[in-house]
């Protein structure tokens, strides 16, 4: 099973307790009316499906219920980082810093470990 | 004439010396949700009559009522029964915008305790509760029911679900200590 980190919970939470909610930083046009049907589309469903690097919302439904921000790998399903929804992108060195605090932490809790 | 449905009134599974776990319900008492922007909370403190916390996951607890963070600009908040109309009450009166829900027939509470109360709570909750701080609460899932969990104490958890799923879970609280007692 996965852990996320929760922004706002600040804690570690088990992946069943979150429900995915799509790709992150989509704005709504400000006059949808003025949009072509194309566009509206492309607002709509057209999607950058990457592979790798993907930003990404989930919300904590059986948490705290709030909705925030990831950055996951699609291939490793690995998560690099979380933000609170509304912050901007992070950069590739936030994102590289954050990934390794991170790491060091779990490696910390695994030599911590009891057996 | 009108009856309370409690599913688990006066229900007890007292597990043996052996067994280190007793599990009951608990009493009932008043229970509402309040939703309300954080930079209000002191005021709404004050109309509570108990301080609210200010971290998710924080409780504070003082003369009878609690107080529980579960998220940004959620609350619950718990009292002796008797307080319900008190606490509306004193909600009403509140100028700031705010939402007071008595939920205090929605849900029933379990005590979970013993030194094997982690342990049995351990076989359905997937993060882990044995590093959770006393005195702090969350809401989770329990097999796949939501509870709130509380670690009252080191050894004393308690455990608010709705009552519709207060049956499987204490079905399944039933079987772990069963097999807690037989050591399996």
């Amino acid at each position: 099973m996965l852990l996320i980190r929760c922004p706002y919970c600040e804690a570690e939470r088990p992946e069943v307790e979150f429900t995915y909610a799509g790709e992150a930083h989509i704005a709504r046009p400000a006059d949808p009316s003025a949009l072509s049907d194309d566009e509206w589309r492309d607002f709509l469903f057209i999607r950058t499906n990457p592979r790798g690097r993907h930003f990404e919302r989930w919300r904590h439904m059986h948490g705290c219920g709030r909705f925030f921000n990831a950055v996951r790998d699609t291939v490793t399903d690995k998560f690099a980082m979380t933000y609170k929804a509304g912050t901007p992108r992070p950069g590739d060195e936030e994102i590289a810093l954050a990934s390794a605090s991170a790491a060091a932490d779990s490696a910390a809790s695994v030599k911590d470990a009891r057996p | 004439m009108l009856l309370a449905n409690h599913p688990l009134l006066g229900k007890t599974i007292t597990g043996d010396t052996a067994s280190r776990l007793s599990i009951r319900a608990a009493e009932d008492v008043a229970r509402f949700s309040l939703r309300i922007d954080p930079a209000s909370a002191p005021s709404a403190g004050a109309a509570f009559g108990t301080p609210l916390p200010t971290r998710i996951g924080g409780m504070v607890e003082a003369g009878g009522r609690t107080a529980l963070q579960l998220g940004p600009d959620e609350w619950v908040l718990t009292a002796p029964g008797a307080d319900s109309d008190g606490i509306a009450d004193a909600f009403a009166a509140l100028q700031e915008p705010h939402s007071l829900v008595d939920v205090g027939h929605r849900e029933v509470g379990i005590l979970v305790e013993g030194e094997a109360a982690a342990l049995a709570l351990r076989s359905a909750i997937a993060f882990d509760v044995e590093a959770m701080a006393v005195g702090t609460g969350c809401r989770t899932l329990f097999d796949k029911a939501q509870i709130v969990l509380i670690r009252e104490d080191k050894n004393r958890f308690r455990i608010e679900v709705w009552r519709s799923f207060a049956d499987h879970v204490w079905g399944i609280l039933h079987a772990v200590s069963r097999e807690i007692a037989l050591g399996l």
